[in-house]
């Protein structure tokens, strides 16, 4: 059994004899139910830096959204020197630490795909390095080439029509959670033990393509540990020995973090579960005496700083995608353990506090872990911040805890994983309102005229029947799905060959278990289309060329959004039907296969590929986020629609299942305390009811509007609305994207 | 049996329903607007719900069973609000809604304006029946001078302020509420007539000032009825503390946003 100095006074066993941060937590941690009155406000240290990051943000924006970039330094655990919000300041930073030299400067990423990190250079008006092109052209190769020299035509044709669409093969996968609490945990050094102990025993000696694969994994991950060392020490820090307070924990915990977002530009690089971990090293300072609760509250605040200032060089098309600069540097809080006892610890009070002592923010993309267990102090405390900054969505642990277990992270906007365990390929999703209209006409695509799918044969009927029309789309969406998890099985195959996430890797087990995340874009609409077919009458309009492209609407249809069974059972027969056949496939790696109801902000971008749908939403408006009902759909109010939301099994959609709402203040109550309980209420019924996840924005329409003429005004600086999956400050959004917002927005009663 | 085969046959006329209502009563609340209204305020922001004998039909038993399904959003204040239109106007399948969700040990608020009020019968026996199973009753006074109460809603207030006594009387609780118009029902002296009547009253457990708004403008317009306000402004927060003061509103916890 290992033993350092370091651990004094922490209790348990198990985790000293194997690497296993659940049990550390589990035996050490001091569960809070009381109040958020004893938070600090933010130091003086605290204000100087904010202000003058504020400062930088501003700049960044008025240069067009970039504030400096790289060219010629392709980014490494040991590329740059030590960078700090400012030079002058920089002993005031307690938490230290950058992607890059400066402050925002964004590092040159080229692994995802040369051309992408050249592009994004040149969008900003940079010039990337020749040298540079020349290296990653013709003597090293991307993961973005390698997938399209693999890709079949009938892949790149799917992909063009954007039938399936948002996939990673020009951008890094993301959404693999190191466990960054190792590194403050145990130190590099017994890591890297660890994982010479696991190559050693790697394979009987015969080489099968597995065994290699994982030899040649386990070599990068212990070069990326010994990097990570490097890399500290250029701060000044030896992270070779485990932590030894608090402010060790912290800063080790981030050096790990920070080894993730410098090698890799995933779309989700999610911090993890950190709060209740990082609690243990604070409270224990707390009762030796070394620290005060203003000093505890400071580290917190510096660290979530940090967390603030991750950025990514970006192509725009993935801005068009992923409005607002999001990096998904997601923080989970709270959650109930395996043993009944809350995880609320003082720290989640604080990190919570963040948004009060430094405003609200986007990221990092805080999580409330939520059960209506939670103690009653703590849900109010997340009522009252998310009433006022808008900034915190909530997942439900009921359902996630016996599917993940206790330590799980989100790992990207709102999918589970199980922390330092699992690893995730991440497939973006298959558009089911397209799938509809291809089984309509036929494999065509009414926008591009091209024959997409299988040229199976099209409805000529001038009215449409449902059983015809479930049979075609039956077909239809049994060769779309094929397609999409062959597509991924390629995407993924060539991500782990030639931009493995080894940083992340290094800090999780060896032998992972691995899910094969797919997605569905267009669900409500597919669902509402079904539902005029099956329950009003429904005539196509046909062009010159017989495609069917506009629909006329013959009498009322429920809409799924209602509570209304009629429309919700079909909505719940689309998800189960999808994964059924997703299921039926071979997955890369033997992946585990789930799916998601989850668009984040492209809805704007797919809607724009999606023809005229029978439900009336016409040729180009943007599709419905995530699991939302369609706008306009919702009759009766807020609550008949989460129940709508509520009816669809996380089973069978573990990737998760978004949903975003907008609540106007003064319809949630007359005064604060009413709105806190009011909110507080509609969130336990929504989550003891199952439902996975639940955005939670509080303002008027009025605001928005003004916000979108006014983008100038202070108060909007950092004026934050949760979209799906994620948070972004309003003013970055594209201004077609800030009338799709505003458009949803809101639930107000009269 | 027989008698409740007979409640399962009659049924209201519903105009719409709110799944999502905080602030018409305590806590979140399953809304039900009926159908019907025989005032005809000048600032009313729900004129589609004037018509009577029309909307979507349900009995008490069925809606019943839908406002459950909300039931879990309900927590420990929330329960079930019938607002309108006017309610009352419907005494018989409110009476008998109420009865039923209180076995249910739902909460129970009444939204009215007191106008089908009378102490004549059959009317006063049926609402002594209603009361039995109110919670809350949310009476809106429009206006404490007979005269101006004519000219502002086209009907008589003495049946009002006199069920308001009753309420009283009885034991049930009242949240009063009054709405702001400027120039037209903000007058120092009207405001204070209230608060000398509302003193009088036992039960008054919440007094609260609507600021009149516009946003129920468009439907007088779609209903092709022509709407006198449209120059009257909305009050402003200084009206509104004014009143508020005048009525001994105070406000708490009011945090900055």
């Amino acid at each position: 059994m290992k033993h350092f100095e370091e651990w004094e006074g922490f209790k348990g066993r198990i985790w000293k004899e194997e690497i296993n941060t659940r049990d550390f937590i589990q035996e050490n941690y001091q569960p809070y139910d009381g109040d958020e009155s004893f938070l600090e406000g933010p130091t003086e240290a605290t204000d100087k830096l904010w202000g003058i990051l504020q400062g930088l943000q501003k700049e960044e924006r008025a240069k067009g959204g970039v504030l400096d970039m790289d060219t010629d330094i392709v980014s490494s655990l040991t590329s740059h020197g030590a960078g700090y919000i400012s030079e002058e300041t920089k002993d005031l930073e307690q938490i230290v630490g950058l992607q890059t030299d400066k402050p925002l400067k964004r590092a040159f990423m080229p692994f995802g795909g040369i051309k992408m990190a050249e592009e994004a250079c040149r969008n900003y008006g940079y010039e990337p390095s020749a040298e540079l092109h020349k290296i990653f052209t013709q003597y090293s190769k991307t993961h973005n080439e390698a997938v399209f020299d693999a890709y079949t035509p009938e892949m790149k044709k799917a992909r063009h029509n954007k039938i399936i669409t948002g996939l990673p093969d020009t951008y890094g996968r993301g959404r693999i959670v190191g466990d960054y609490r190792r590194v403050a945990l145990y130190g590099i050094d017994y890591l890297l033990e660890e994982k010479e102990n696991d190559f050693s025993n790697c394979g009987c000696g015969v080489m099968t393509d597995d065994v290699v694969r994982l030899r040649e994994e386990i070599a990068e991950q212990k070069k990326a540990l010994k990097g990570m060392k490097e890399m500290a020490k250029i701060y000044g820090f030896d992270i070779s020995r485990p932590a030894k307070n608090a402010k060790e924990a912290i800063q080790w915990m981030y050096f790990g973090y920070l080894a993730a977002i410098k090698t890799q530009n995933g779309a989700a690089m999610s911090i993890g579960r950190v709060s209740t971990f990082l609690d243990i090293y604070i409270q224990r300072d707390l009762e030796k005496g070394i620290i005060t609760e203003k000093e505890a509250q400071e580290l917190v605040d510096h660290l979530t700083m940090k967390f603030r200032m991750v950025k990514f060089a970006r192509i725009p098309s993935y801005n068009q995608l992923f409005s607002g600069d999001p990096v998904w540097a997601t923080l989970d809080l709270a959650g109930i353990g395996v043993d009944g006892r809350s995880m609320v610890t003082k720290t989640d009070f604080r990190f919570l506090h963040t948004l009060e002592n430094m405003g609200p923010s986007p990221e990092p993309n805080i999580t409330v872990l939520y059960s209506s267990d939670l103690p009653e102090n703590f849900k109010k405390y997340a009522a009252d911040i998310s009433i006022r900054t808008s900034s915190i969505q909530y997942e439900n642990d009921d359902v996630m805890k016996p599917v993940w277990g206790d330590d799980y992270a989100i790992c990207c906007c709102v999918s589970a994983t199980k922390t330092g365990k699992e690893m995730q390929f991440f497939g973006a999703r298959a558009n089911l309102a397209k799938c509809l209209l291809y089984a309509i006409n036929g494999g065509v695509d009414c926008k591009t005229k091209q024959q997409v799918g299988p040229s199976y044969k099209p409805i000529t009927a001038e009215y449409l029947d449902y059983d015809e029309v479930m049979e075609k789309y039956d077909i239809m969406m049994e060769w779309l799905v094929d397609l999409y998890v062959n597509t991924l099985n390629l995407i993924q195959y060539m991500h782990d060959k030639y931009y493995y996430e080894a940083a992340e890797l290094a800090l999780m087990d060896t032998e992972l278990e691995r899910t094969f995340a797919t997605g569905i874009a267009g669900f409500s609409h597919a669902v509402d289309s079904l539902s005029a077919i099956k329950y009003a009458k429904v005539k196509t309009i046909r062009d010159e060329d017989g495609l069917v492209v506009d629909y006329e609407i013959e009498g009322d249809f429920p809409k799924y959004g209602n509570d209304d069974d009629r429309a919700d059972d079909i909505a719940v027969w689309l998800l189960r039907t999808f994964l059924a056949k997703i299921k039926k496939h071979h997955t890369y790696r033997n992946s585990e296969p789930t799916t998601s109801i989850l668009t984040i902000t492209s809805n704007v971008v797919y809607g724009k590929a999606t023809g005229t749908m029978p439900d009336g939403r016409k040729a180009g408006e943007p599709l419905a986020p995530g699991a939302n009902p369609s706008y306009g759909a919702e009759q009766n109010g807020l609550l008949a629609s989460l129940n709508s939301v509520a009816k669809l099994p996380y089973e069978w959609a573990l990737d998760g299942i978004s949903n975003t709402q907008t609540i106007n203040p003064d319809a949630l109550g007359h005064e604060d305390g009413e709105r806190i309980n009011n909110l507080v209420n509609v969130m336990d019924g929504y989550f003891d009811q199952g439902a996975h996840h639940l955005n939670v924005n509080v303002f008027g329409k009025e605001k928005l509007i003004d916000a979108m003429e006014h983008p100038e005004k202070e108060e909007y600086a950092n004026f934050t609305i949760r979209v799906s999956g994620y948070a972004v400050k309003f003013i970055d959004l594209t201004r077609e994207q800030q009338m799709d917002v505003i458009s949803r927005t809101c639930h107000k009663t009269m | 049996m027989e008698v409740e085969t007979m409640h399962e046959t009659f049924t209201g006329n519903i105009h719409s329903l709110e799944t999502f209502g905080l602030v018409d009563g305590p806590g979140v609340r399953f809304v039900v607007f009926m159908q019907g209204c025989r005032m005809r305020c000048k600032y009313c922001h729900n004129p589609e719900t004037w018509k009577e004998n029309c909307g979507e039909q349900w009995t008490p038993k069925a809606l019943l069973k839908r406002a459950l399904r909300y039931r879990m959003y309900w927590g420990k204040d929330g329960g079930i609000t019938v607002s309108g239109g006017e309610p009352m106007l419907q005494v018989e399948f409110l009476t008998e809604f109420f009865k039923l969700a209180k076995q249910e040990g739902i909460h129970t608020a009444l939204d009215t304006s007191g106008n089908p009020f009378t102490k004549e019968e059959p009317f006063y026996h049926q609402w002594l029946e209603l009361i039995k199973y109110v919670d809350l009753v949310i009476l809106d006074l429009k206006e404490m001078d007979p005269q101006k109460h004519k000219k502002l809603t086209g009907q008589e207030n003495a049946n009002i302020l006199e069920m308001a006594e009753e309420l009283s009387k009885r034991g049930v609780d009242l949240w009063v509420r009054h709405v702001l118009v400027p120039d037209l029902t903000d007058d120092e002296d009207g405001l204070k007539d209230l608060r000398l009547f509302l003193d009088k009253l036992k039960t008054v457990k919440r007094v609260e000032i609507l600021p009149y708004h516009t946003l129920g403008l468009f439907k007088w317009e779609k209903l092709g009825i022509h709407y006198s306000l449209k120059d009257t402004p909305v009050p402003s927060e200084e009206q509104v503390a004014k009143a508020e003061q005048i009525l001994g509103i105070e406000k708490k916890n009011q945090k900055e946003r």
